[in-house]
């Protein structure tokens, strides 16, 4: 955590007499598992789901979040905002849709509304996040423009991040291969879908952004 | 046919481009630093437009990046402009943090390449190479 981030959270702190409501934004790219992280957080500290899940990318097409997540961990707790995020990317061709048995208005429709909520994610990264999990398919090539670009831009932005290794459940998962694609974050391997390793997940939630 | 506008062509647009080949943008840095952030982007994404590949000698900062996506997710659309491929190599490590940052040192010369989606494919990109595939509509 950055010099003026740990200021201005110290300050915030003092005069608000309690700990801040801190909003963790879960990025990455689409398919990556961002909404079943996110339904698998708040259904264990809430009981509620935060979105539907699905394999057609885009599925989610609107930032939602899910406040006064309250983690405990170790006799402390934890208060966060939990706000899962569109996939970002830099491009959206209605026609990937279709391969998903889906007619064109539809598809239009559907890239539409996921050029929309990728714009509405990157405006809320600059203006409304506290922290980032961000997530990435341990089975996926973690060397892309777009994770790169995310990751840069959330480093100059000097919020705290977690580098989430997501399906670890799949064969042809490698945690090696994103830990040495950003070495310098944290990377904590887990399965959101089977709820492994969740554990690591609170206590590093609960280390990065208490 | 590929033609080559060096920065001080780049205005010209695509008005010679007669469809056969594929148009190369190189803007040096000296042209982009004249710029504000937004007017970097319109500059990027008018080229893209047009069909061109635009190489910038020195890349975009991070909160520059952020609002080149903004902006072309808002400009896609279903039957026209399908979004942009964009390429750079990994940002420098210029271990200055946080502070060197904020007094205006952040390190962002890296070369960068932009086209449109349905254009530029990737085949290869590592530390010291990029190699792309730049097909005709």
């Amino acid at each position: 955590m950055g010099l003026l981030t740990g200021l201005r959270e110290s300050l915030t702190k003092l005069f608000s007499g309690g700990p801040t409501q801190r909003r963790i934004g879960i990025y990455g790219p689409p398919n990556a598992g961002k909404t079943t992280l996110a339904n698998r957080i708040s259904r264990d500290w809430t009981g509620d789901a935060v979105g539907p899940e699905s394999h057609i990318p885009h599925e989610t097409r609107r930032a939602r979040r899910k406040e006064n997540v309250e983690i405990k961990r170790n006799g402390k707790s934890v208060n966060i905002d939990v706000v899962d995020t569109p996939g970002v990317t830099t491009k959206v061709d209605y026609t990937e849709f279709m391969d998903h048995d889906m007619e064109k208005d539809d598809a239009v429709r559907r890239s539409r509304e996921a050029t929309e909520g990728v714009a509405e994610a990157m405006h809320w990264l600059r203006e409304d996040i506290d922290g980032v999990i961000y997530v990435l398919d341990s089975a996926d090539d973690p060397f892309t423009q777009v994770n790169t670009m995310l990751i840069g831009i959330i480093e100059s932005r000097d919020i705290p991040v977690l580098i989430f290794a997501n399906k670890t459940d799949l064969e042809d998962a490698s945690i090696k291969r994103i830990e040495n694609a950003f070495p310098q974050h944290e990377t904590v391997p887990l399965s959101a879908l089977h709820g492994e390793n969740m554990d690591e997940v609170y206590d590093k939630i609960a280390e990065y952004f208490g | 046919m590929a033609k080559a506008n060096s920065d001080s062509g780049a205005d010209d647009g695509n008005d010679d481009n007669d469809g056969d080949g594929v148009q190369i943008d190189l803007i040096s840095s000296e042209r982009m630093a004249d710029l504000a952030s937004m007017e970097k982007i319109r500059t990027i994404l008018d080229g893209v437009h047009d069909g061109n590949i635009v190489i910038l000698e020195e890349g975009l900062s991070p909160d520059e990046e952020s609002r080149l996506i903004e902006v072309t997710m808002a400009e896609i659309d279903p039957d026209e402009f399908t979004g942009i491929e964009i390429e750079t190599y990994p940002r420098p490590d210029s271990g200055g943090g946080f502070l060197s940052r904020i007094m205006g040192n952040e390190n962002t010369a890296k070369l960068t390449v932009i086209g449109p989606a349905d254009r530029i494919q990737t085949l290869h990109k590592d530390e010291t190479l990029i190699s792309a595939l730049i097909t005709r509509r």
